[in-house]
């Protein structure tokens, strides 16, 4: 890739920012080119930040309704999947599942529940809420 | 905090730090030759180990690889410790900061502030270079990035103790005696010959350019009607490939650009021949991800026998290229 192949598509994965690549200069050395952004990781990016903003928002829809407690739309909200929650909440996944009924959740102490905060980057209080905190 | 400073962006973390604490402790290297004299470069296809329920894809070798490998190529003492509590973390941090050290930490991705929202995801190996503190906020200098970020201590203390795949535990290092230049023949040629084993010669068929195939063959196996699963796939793919922390046809721009600083500290041309025939196989792999995304984009018709048959492309000119380094070296 020539420093002038470099791709400048811009986009918004990058923040407006630009990220460095090597690319060749009229000597045909590699050196640090600038890159504003380029389509296909533009496009791969959003698919993966799009994928959990769906997933997100059809758990806050069923919160909402009263058919799930907020803790899964959370889950979604800071891009974990039951695997990761599980994980670094260090709470097992069949006791995860059961804390995803509303029933379940609105019995859960505040131990229990600040082990969920601290890893989704939230208080016990934006927990039980399904919305952005 | 160092006055005299210099933040130089890189183009990939690990390798980018490396050469700042390494030059900073006498033998200026760049990015690249970090990235080459450490045969940081390889390949990796290990569908058993999952990264938000997609299989891990790896064009280097794990983390800390290129901090090893130049420690012990420059002869260096690089000190990593880990710890228990953030605040103990968080004291050591500021002690050593407070003796004038630069202070190398591997953090998360997801809890640091200045990075851009869409590329926050829960990738635990990325690394930066803490310069000083003041008033509970730290000057970084994060290679990835153009300029200096700054960060307050509470989310620092997140980034570096945060749990999950690859958990760094508030893992920091810094340099404790200072580095030394090598004998560049041979350093240069072990690090080539340990590279060219790696994607050739492992026995392990999820290593190297055998990866590659087998990488072939999951996509060729991928469910067209299936969209979402395939989709999802697809996507992580291309994110493994050129994302920031694991950049596949980076990394070879990178290895390339190696080359080139080893064919003039060793006065051998035919190296640059071998640049160039990289930096080939690295835009073909760019090429990839131009047609995987239009398929992403569905403005191609979704095949993933086709994009099969390009990893295996791939495979081969890997395969070729590195034989030919091995007779080189």
């Amino acid at each position: 890739m020539r420093k002038d192949e470099v791709p400048q598509d811009g986009g918004r994965v990058l923040s407006g920012g630009r990220k460095a690549v090597y690319a060749q200069d009229e000597q045909g050395r590699l050196v640090p080119t600038k890159s504003s952004g380029w389509e296909p990781e533009e496009v791969a990016n959003l698919y993966a930040v799009h994928e959990f903003e769906a997933l997100a928002e059809t758990a806050r829809q069923a919160a909402l309704a009263g058919q799930r407690s907020p803790l899964e739309f959370h889950m979604y909200r800071a891009r974990m999947d039951l695997a990761l929650l599980a994980q670094t909440s260090g709470l097992w996944r069949w006791r995860i599942r059961r804390h995803f009924r509303p029933d379940v959740f609105a019995g859960l102490s505040e131990r229990v529940l600040s082990r969920y905060a601290e890893v989704l980057g939230c208080s016990t209080a934006a927990l039980r809420l399904p919305e952005t905190p | 905090m160092k006055p005299e400073f210099e933040h130089r962006q890189a183009s990939h973390c690990e390798s980018g730090v490396t050469a700042i604490l390494a030059s900073e402790s006498g033998v200026g290297i760049s990015e690249p030759m970090a990235f080459g004299l450490s045969a940081a470069l390889s390949f990796a296809y290990i569908p058993l180990i999952k990264l938000n329920g997609l299989p891990l894809i790896a064009y280097r070798m794990p983390p800390r690889a290129i901090l090893r490998g130049v420690a012990k190529a420059l002869d260096w003492r690089l000190k990593i410790e880990r710890f228990r509590s953030p605040q103990a973390g968080q004291a050591r941090l500021d002690a050593l900061l407070a003796q004038g050290k630069l202070v190398g930490l591997q953090t998360s991705v997801f809890w640091l502030p200045y990075f851009p929202p869409d590329l926050r995801f829960h990738f635990n190996a990325h690394n930066l270079v803490v310069l000083g503190q003041e008033n509970g906020r730290y000057r970084i200098s994060d290679p990835v990035f153009e300029e200096l970020v700054e960060c307050e201590a509470a989310d620092l203390q997140r980034a570096r103790f945060a749990r999950g795949l690859l958990a760094p535990k508030g893992l920091l290092y810094y340099a404790d005696a200072p580095a030394r230049e090598p004998d560049w023949n041979r350093a240069l040629a072990a690090a080539m010959r340990r590279t060219c084993r790696i994607m050739l010669n492992t026995p392990l068929p999820f290593i190297g350019a055998r990866g590659i195939h087998r990488l072939a063959r999951s996509v060729e196996r991928l469910d067209p009607q299936n969209e979402q699963a395939t989709k999802s796939f697809l996507a992580h793919l291309v994110r493994m490939q050129e994302e920031i922390g694991t950049g596949g046809a980076g990394f070879r721009y990178i290895y390339a650009a190696f080359l080139q600083e080893s064919a003039e500290r060793l006065g051998r041309p035919v190296f640059n021949e071998l640049a160039e025939a990289l930096i080939e196989i690295g835009d073909h792999w760019r090429e990839f991800a131009l047609v995987a995304a239009r398929m992403l984009r569905g403005r191609e018709p979704m095949m993933p026998r086709r994009l099969a048959g390009l990893l295996d492309g791939q495979a081969e000119q890997e395969k070729q290229f590195f034989a030919r380094l091995q007779r080189a070296i």
